[in-house]
């Protein structure tokens, strides 16, 4: 998959949890686009009212730790965000990503990129590209069997395969 | 080859396969479960994946509990309880009420989890199992949909760490302390995909349900399962909790060469009571460090510390005393069965006595929900397991994280202070025996 349109990269910091992301009181939803009005709510409250389809988050070290809700990555989804890069994520994070069709790079190179850059990803080739500084990051490549459900879209659409229940 | 983890044992034996850390395998799930947060979206997760035909793989182990909002404080959660009640109903899953409890507290107390289950809960803190010898952990609502509907799920057999500790406890030094410790140690990412392994004489000698504390917090450090070898503790514990017979396999242990990614190895004697300060867990500092912190408020409760033995710490500490002037005690027991326990043994009457607001089985303000948020500039000392910023409420309040023992001295005080400073009897028998719920 080339997520090849450049797109803004929104940059935070280091260990940015999940009550952050999208804090425990809006979690009462279960819509994306609701929870993406919610997104940052308190830790950056410009961000849901500016971010548009199409760009990028950026993080340092261990993104999404904290609790397991699934919230978290839908109120990206939900933003229109195409994918996250960041230097580290935490676990269960990085798994609602992969389950939910939301691509996620591992990019030791994240913290080169500034808030307000454009950026593109390429996830066939690991590359991160920087179309502001015009440098490319590489992103460490998924283990096969992550690289197969990304492939698939998911983790429903290989379930549904699975089960046969698959339109 | 070398030995295996338990962990490599557990996922051996459910995915039929030999496996080693750094695999992926399709394993059998034991037992699941889904709250009034996450389960709205595993169910949709369920219903989008089954499509006509729709049954959970295994009825008897799909559980939900209603405890994070409960009892509901909007019309939204209101609704997620009943999508939660409907669909439990429908497919014939097991399913708590508001005032059950938490639903690691509940899972446990009800019998569901035997030493050497594999067990996923759309909840972070589903590591809390491992306390009994199973391999527990958190997913997400995709995971858990996913699973009802075929009974297994994908899993990368994590790397183990292991934190051994000799020798004895020294008096006011409880679980909790050593895993603020161990979190303080290896950082809060210091255990990401691992399995954070408890071992050595003074963990073996610990209750249940001080084991459960350790395999709770195992997650601030990035962990995906925490456990401690289940034992003949693990066995008695779940015969007179959960009126549940077990018996334990003698090759359910670690190897002795097993491979580890690491080993912190700990003298009992040298521990002294930890304090996480805020906004992260791995902010641990000997108590000495923080003692005489103002603060406006006092938590007791939370899947971490709302157990009976907790708050029974905190009652022999404030009884026939009151809490601070200017400071708030909020005791949540974790389960509607520690509460009945609280009320039977004059716990829950002490408590009242001396100032504190006792409320019903939940989760409380652990996660900034309800029935007790912090407003701006609060300081708050809590039994929990996570201070984030915001965590219990604002942005700019501030959340200290300790044991049972260290929130008693602090809500006697209003200032952190240490529990080594108050004499009560029986702490000491608080570290080794559990008390049990009622039956
Ligand atoms: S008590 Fe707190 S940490 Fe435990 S399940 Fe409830 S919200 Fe999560």
């Amino acid at each position: 998959m080339s997520l090849d349109e450049p797109g803004r990269a929104w940059v935070f910091g280091d260990d940015i949890d999940t009550d952050q992301i999208t804090p425990s009181r809006f979690i009462v939803s279960t819509d994306p686009e609701e929870l993406a009005t919610h997104a940052f709510n308190d830790l950056r409250p410009e961000f849901s009212a500016n971010v548009s389809e199409g760009e990028f988050l950026v993080a340092g070290e261990n993104f999404g730790g904290g609790s397991s809700r699934e919230h978290a990555p839908l109120s990206l989804i939900g933003a229109g965000v195409d994918g996250v890069v960041a230097q580290s994520f935490a676990r269960i994070f990085f798994r609602n990503a992969i389950n939910l069709g939301l691509p996620v790079m591992i990019c030791p190179d994240a913290d080169r990129i500034d808030d307000g850059d454009e950026i593109s990803l390429d996830l066939d080739a690991g590359v991160v590209h920087n179309h502001e500084t015009d440098e490319a990051y590489d992103a460490e490549p998924l283990p096969p069997f992550l690289q197969e459900l990304v492939d698939e879209g998911g983790l429903k659409p290989y379930t549904k395969r699975k089960l046969g229940t698959a339109d | 080859m070398t030995g295996k983890t338990i962990t490599e044992k557990i996922l051996s034996d459910h995915s039929g396969e030999d496996v080693r850390a750094g695999d992926y395998v399709e394993a059998r799930v034991d037992e699941m479960i889904g709250h009034d947060v996450t389960g709205p979206l595993a169910i949709d997760a369920f219903e989008d994946v089954t499509g006509e035909d729709r049954e959970l793989a295994a009825p008897d182990s799909t559980v939900f509990t209603i405890d994070h909002h409960a009892p509901a404080d909007g019309v939204k959660a209101a609704n997620n309880h009943n999508i939660v009640r409907a669909f439990a109903e429908k497919y014939g899953a097991h399913q708590y009420e508001i005032n059950d409890g938490i639903c690691h507290q509940v899972m446990i107390e009800e019998g569901f989890v035997e030493p050497g289950d594999l067990v996923v809960g759309a909840d972070s803190h589903s590591t809390t199992y491992g306390g009994l010898g199973a391999f527990g952990t958190g997913v997400g609502s995709t995971d858990l949909g996913t699973t009802f509907a075929t009974g297994e799920l994908w899993f990368r057999v994590p790397e183990t760490i292991r934190f051994e500790v000799h020798g004895d406890l020294p008096k006011g030094v409880y679980a909790k302390d050593l895993i603020l410790k161990f979190i303080g140690d290896v950082g809060f990412d210091g255990a990401t995909y691992k399995t954070a392994e408890y071992a050595g004489s003074a963990i073996a000698d610990l209750p249940i349900h001080q084991r459960l504390v350790l395999a709770n917090m195992a997650i601030e450090m990035g962990g995906k399962a925490g456990i401690v070898e289940p034992d003949d503790r693990v066995v008695d514990y779940l015969e007179h909790q959960a009126d549940l017979e077990v018996s334990i396999d003698p090759d359910l242990a670690s190897d002795d060469d097993a491979t580890y990614e690491a080993v912190h190895s700990y003298e009992g004697a040298d521990l002294e009571p930890q304090v996480a300060k805020p906004s992260n867990p791995e902010n641990a500092v000997g108590v000495d460090d923080v003692v005489g912190i103002d603060v406006d408020q006092v938590f007791v409760g939370t899947c971490t510390n709302g157990r009976y033995e907790d708050i029974r710490v905190v009652a022999d500490a404030l009884e026939g005393e009151q809490v601070a002037p200017g400071t708030r005690l909020i005791v949540v027991p974790a389960s509607g069965a520690v509460y009945e326990k609280c009320l039977e043994t004059g716990v829950l009457e002490a408590l009242v006595a001396a100032g504190a607001t006792f409320q019903s089985a939940g989760c409380g303000p652990c996660a900034g929900y309800h029935q007790g948020v912090l407003g701006d500039d609060d300081v708050c000392l809590a039994t929990a397991n996570r201070n984030f910023p915001g965590r219990e409420g604002s942005m700019d309040s501030r959340v200290y994280l300790a044991s049972p023992a260290t929130a008693a001295a602090t809500a006697l005080y209003g200032e952190i202070t240490d529990p080594r400073e108050i004499e009560t009897e029986r702490y000491d028998d608080h570290a080794t025996a559990d008390l049990g719920v009622v039956r």
